[in-house]
């Protein structure tokens, strides 16, 4: 009989992996009420428990807006917590909705993984930060470091190809988890730590003691457009991802703010008209309904308010807009219209 | 409705007497159980075959020629970034298999001086080594390897400010580096002197045991043992005619360069396993001792035998039936809990694959790599040490 039990129950299972990972993703995530963002949870600045305890960053309002999007609600999240060498296998296998967490866009994932990029959220690249008493003023002096980094992660690589490339040696200590990581550093253990400059100066932002102590070289030594992933096999679920996105970018462009969102509502501008749903009806070809891009506008904010509130110059990790700036003002963020 | 009733009973009665035949039954159920077993593997790998490939995501092994790419900060053998993943795989297996081999000797050695420690008549040695053994095996070991490494990496100074206790030695957080002997062919001069002294002591031995045997005349063996095996390695060092260099590891920039580097993750997590494992291997030793029948220890006591003779000649050789068995299980725990290494920076079997992992999106493939390995290393241990187990088994004459 307990082995019958045993039997039933593990092919109920088995049938329920087989069906999920045919059914929509858009379908699937109305019927279960929330978004699985597959998410970092210890990047300050990007995704990580804020003061009350809530799940805040720059990477967690970009599901917040798909949240609204959906159920206009920003709430509707689940938060799944991924390693950088889990978060890849949790999108594959259907775990997770939505992957936003700082993670790179490149080829090789975007082919062959059976997943695909949705939209860039924004544009970072690799660097070193230093301890300042070693006196090191270029990545150029970094021969013979010891370097922390992390598991599974593009810096791994783009770490390997600097060195090499420069004919310099180097000791690569690699951890699974980002806190063991800092403190390794912040330990003495590694002379330099390697990661994507903006969320680096999160790290830094919340160095044990002072974060004057330590320097983010200028050395640039890679491209990492860090966008949201999806799988590829639900091509209505990419579209609506990528055009939440792109929503919030235009929004910053034609000046939509989460605070005149409302009143904006009633412009003559026929773009901010096709934006907001009043007219056209642009949201029922991604499957939701017409005000969709209103409802992720007036939770989150527009771009602009998104990177202000969590990395901008007056956030704890001043980073400046510099390359993130949209395209009509010396940037290169660039979304397509809606239209 | 009587006749009706009548064959129902008939029918149950034939089908029942069926199903009662203890052989027949057993043969159904072993055959229906095997079905299910072998029809649930095969839904499952056709499902994942299924899934992979309407995701397009390559299956099979072909990865593993591919350039890897990444570099691995602590490798016996030579390996660069340039290598392939199947190199990669390699390196972190013998990282693996050797954290493990280390530890499992030095928690061997531990755990029996403990073990015995534990049933020492002097209160404080008594205590001390209980302590030990509570504190040690209460604790997980991953909470154990982080303070490990959160102590030594805060404790020690940074590599420019190494402590220099003995010339040529550096103790840092960086790890230990110590001074490596450098040679063309003076190692094979030196190989070679030191198995004449081997040979040389091996003999001595031999032939005091015998004239112990035939006369009980009792020749020294220790020191003869040891002094001959030094000599013939200081002979073959001095006859070797380029001499064999000391290099010694001197802080060049950020480093030490020269010698042999210990890295603070291989000491942190090799001692966490050591102190985690010696503290069961202790109980085990102790359970040892005490299930073999105090009247040995009194008749090897009344015969005059010294205490620390008959511990070794006639209680532990009793002993090791009872500790060896799940001693056995310890070893295989070494190798299974030494894949925590990767929460501290030790670029073991798992910390490679999963970087594998990421980098390829082979998934499925990576993990049963890994699998295999652990399976396969766990099988060998187990059997060897059935075999040393069966070697001390009680023979009866």
């Amino acid at each position: 009989m307990k082995v019958l039990k045993l039997l039933t129950s593990s092919l109920l299972v088995l049938s329920f992996v087989a069906v999920s990972a045919n059914a929509s993703t858009l379908s699937s995530v109305k019927e279960r009420g929330k978004v699985l963002c597959g998410s970092n949870g210890k990047t300050a600045g990007f995704s990580a428990p804020d003061a009350k305890g809530k799940m805040a960053g720059f990477d967690v309002d970009f599901c917040r807006a798909i949240s609204a999007a959906i159920f206009n609600d920003p709430e509707k999240v689940e938060y799944i917590p991924l390693t950088s060498k889990q978060r890849l296998t949790a999108l594959q296998s259907g775990e997770i909705d939505v992957l936003s967490r700082t993670t790179t866009w490149t080829m090789s994932r975007d082919t062959g993984m059976g997943l695909s990029f949705a939209a860039t959220t924004i544009y970072d690249g690799q660097g070193f930060m230093v301890h300042k008493d070693l006196g090191v003023e270029s990545a150029m002096d970094l021969n013979g470091a010891a370097v922390c980094t992390r598991t599974g992660t593009t810096t791994e690589l783009n770490m390997a190809d600097f060195f090499n490339k420069n004919k310099m040696e180097y000791k690569p200590v690699v951890f699974e988890d980002r806190s063991e990581e800092r403190s390794a550093f912040f330990s003495g253990r590694c002379d330099v730590m390697t990661a994507d400059r903006i969320a680096m100066a999160g790290i830094r932002a919340n160095a044990p003691g002072n974060p004057n102590d330590y320097v983010i070289l200028p050395e640039v030594i890679s491209k990492e457009p860090l966008a949201l992933a999806v799988r590829s096999n639900d091509s209505e679920w990419f579209s609506l991802v990528r055009w939440v996105a792109y929503a919030l970018i235009n929004a910053e462009e034609m000046g939509v703010t989460s605070a005149n969102v409302e009143k904006m509502k009633k412009s003559e501008d026929p773009a901010i008209q096709r934006l907001l749903g009043v007219n056209g009806d642009l949201g029922k070809k991604v499957g939701l309904k017409k005000d969709w891009a209103a409802n992720a506008i007036g939770a989150v904010g527009n771009y602009s308010e998104i990177f202000e509130r969590h990395v901008g110059p007056n956030s704890p990790l001043q980073i400046e807009r510099g390359i993130n700036a949209l395209w009509n003002q010396g940037g290169i963020l660039y979304a397509a219209p809606i239209r | 409705m009587k006749n009706a009733t009548h064959t129902a009973r008939v029918g149950s009665l034939h089908s029942s007497s069926f199903w009662n035949n203890p052989t027949y039954r057993s043969l159904i159920i072993q055959a229906i159980t095997f079905l299910l077993i072998a029809g649930s593997a095969y839904y499952l790998a056709s499902n994942l075959v299924t899934n992979l490939t309407a995701r397009n995501i390559p299956i099979g092994l072909d990865f593993l020629d591919k350039r890897a790419g990444f570099d691995i900060g602590d490798s016996i053998i030579a390996y660069t970034s340039q290598d392939s993943y199947g190199k990669a795989f390699l390196v972190g297996i013998i990282n693996t298999l050797n954290v493990s081999l280390i530890s499992i000797v030095l928690a061997t050695v531990i755990g029996v001086m403990i073990g015995i420690a534990r049933l020492s008549q002097n209160w404080l040695v008594k205590n001390l080594t209980r302590g030990y053994v509570e504190y040690m095996r209460n604790i997980p070991l991953l909470l154990q390897l982080f303070f490990w490494y959160a102590l030594l990496t805060h404790a020690l100074p940074s590599a420019r400010q190494a402590l220099n206790p003995l010339p040529g030695i550096f103790l840092s957080n960086r790890g230990l580096f110590l001074p490596t002997l450098e040679s063309d062919s003076g190692f094979y001069f030196l190989l070679f002197g030191l198995l004449v002294g081997l040979t040389a002591a091996l003999i001595w031995r031999f032939r005091a045991n015998k004239i112990q045997k035939s006369t009980g005349r009792q020749l020294l063996v220790f020191w003869p043992f040891i002094a001959m095996l030094a000599a013939g390695g200081l002979i073959g060092w001095l006859l070797s005619p380029q001499g064999i260099t000391v290099d010694m590891p001197a802080l060049k920039g950020f480093n030490f360069r020269g010698g042999i580097e210990i890295t603070t993750e291989f000491f942190c997590l090799m001692i966490g396993l050591v102190t985690y494992t010696s503290a069961f291997i202790a109980e085990n030793v102790r359970s040892g001792i005490l299930a073999v029948d105090k009247g040995q220890q009194e008749a090897a006591s009344s015969l005059g035998l010294p205490s620390v003779k008959s511990q070794r000649l006639v209680i532990l050789p009793q002993a090791l039936r009872v500790i060896i068995p799940p001693t056995t299980s310890q070893y295989m725990n070494v190798i299974k809990n030494s894949s925590l290494g990767v929460a501290i920076g030790y670029p073991d079997l798992v910390s490679v694959g999963g970087t594998t992992l990421n980098q390829t999106g082979q998934a499925v493939e990576c993990i049963s790599l890994i699998m295999l390995v652990y399976l396969c290393t766990s099988l060998a241990t187990s059997l060897f040490m059935n075999w040393y187990n069966a070697s001390v088994a009680l023979t009866e004459r």
